[in-house]
């Protein structure tokens, strides 16, 4: 009985022994920076995934490569780089600012602007609108014999 | 004209969402267009001791594959390149990522359309290539300047449409 319990015991224990994963624990200081760098990093194979979360095996091998760089002692620009040469800027969930994303980081401001305007011209008309419509003496007399003739009924 | 501005509003609205419908997020802009394709020296699988790189294709234009015997859509994509590579065209084979080394009996089994093939087991050269899946091709020209990147299987029609008229231009 005791046997068995022990060895029940020693079998529960096994996946303490497995312990963390293993690049974390080599180098702490070069890990936060990777992940750092990596959760403004696009993973190419899943999309909407940074190259942080994904467990794709493309993001992990881009990872390894980062780790590897950072470790010759490239900075984070310089890591960038690499691999904006090699994919493109999609890969920066960031974009750069340069003349084909002008319209993209402007948009907002743009849009703002046709909604400012917009909002402010038809504020404008229907302050005209009601402006224009004065009311005389005479109409003023009439509405209040219309409204007495309604509450006394 | 102020009751079309909805109308105008909505037929703006409506192209852009159409135009969306066809566009594959996969199909990312390659920086390697117009570049020259980045130098490796790779094995080159089935020959031991033989390596291959892209300067020793110089002077011809010829097909960069990227494949692995792990990826469905290549399979797809075999009888096509079996075909081309019967028409003459040169398509040079990239197995990327083959971790178990399947490729060889792979190619023993169902035939090979490429001259030869590397054998990038680690994934570095396809990285340097911007490779983000299996299959992609690169068109690479006489003077060694990748000049297209088709993401995803070749078909018949994509062949006829997106690579026949740039082989021709480059051929000439």
């Amino acid at each position: 009985m005791t046997r068995t319990l022990a060895l029940l015991l020693g079998v529960l224990a096994i996946p303490a022994l497995a312990g963390e994963a293993r690049p974390n624990a080599e180098n702490p200081e070069i890990e936060a920076r990777l992940n750092r760098l990596a959760e403004d990093l696009r993973c190419l194979v899943c999309q909407n995934e940074s190259l942080a979360g994904s467990r794709a095996d493309l993001a992990e091998d881009l990872r390894r490569e980062i780790r590897e760089q950072m470790l010759q002692g490239k900075n984070d620009q310089e890591v960038i780089q690499y691999l904006t040469d090699r994919y493109g800027d999609f890969v920066l969930y960031r974009p750069p600012v340069k003349p084909v994303t002008y319209l993209l980081w402007g948009a907002p401001v743009l849009f703002l602007l046709i909604g400012g305007t917009a909002w402010y011209v038809v504020l404008r008309r229907r302050r005209a609108l009601q402006a224009e419509q004065t009311v005389s003496p005479d109409e003023l007399q009439r509405a209040a014999r219309l409204l007495e003739s309604e509450e006394s009924r | 004209m102020k009751r079309f501005i909805p109308f105008l509003v909505f037929i703006v609205l409506a192209v852009f969402l159409y135009l969306g419908l066809y566009l594959n997020p996969r199909e990312v802009p390659s920086p390697f267009i117009g570049k020259p394709a980045p130098a490796f020296t790779l094995p080159v699988l089935g020959q031991p001791g033989q390596t291959f790189s892209p300067e020793q294709a110089k002077g011809k234009v010829w097909l960069l594959n990227v494949w692995a015997p792990w990826c469905v859509s290549c399979r797809q994509e075999h009888p096509v390149l079996m075909q081309l590579a019967a028409s003459g065209v040169a398509i040079y084979g990239l197995n990327w990522k083959d971790k178990d080394g399947e490729a060889e009996a792979l190619l023993a089994r169902q035939g090979s359309p490429y001259v030869l093939t590397v054998d990038d087991r680690d994934g570095r050269v396809g990285i340097d290539y911007g490779v983000t899946g299996t299959p992609e091709t690169f068109v690479i020209d006489k003077e060694g300047i990748i000049r297209m990147k088709h993401i995803g299987p070749i078909s018949p029609e994509v062949w006829q449409k997106k690579f026949v008229p740039l082989l021709k231009e480059l051929e000439t």
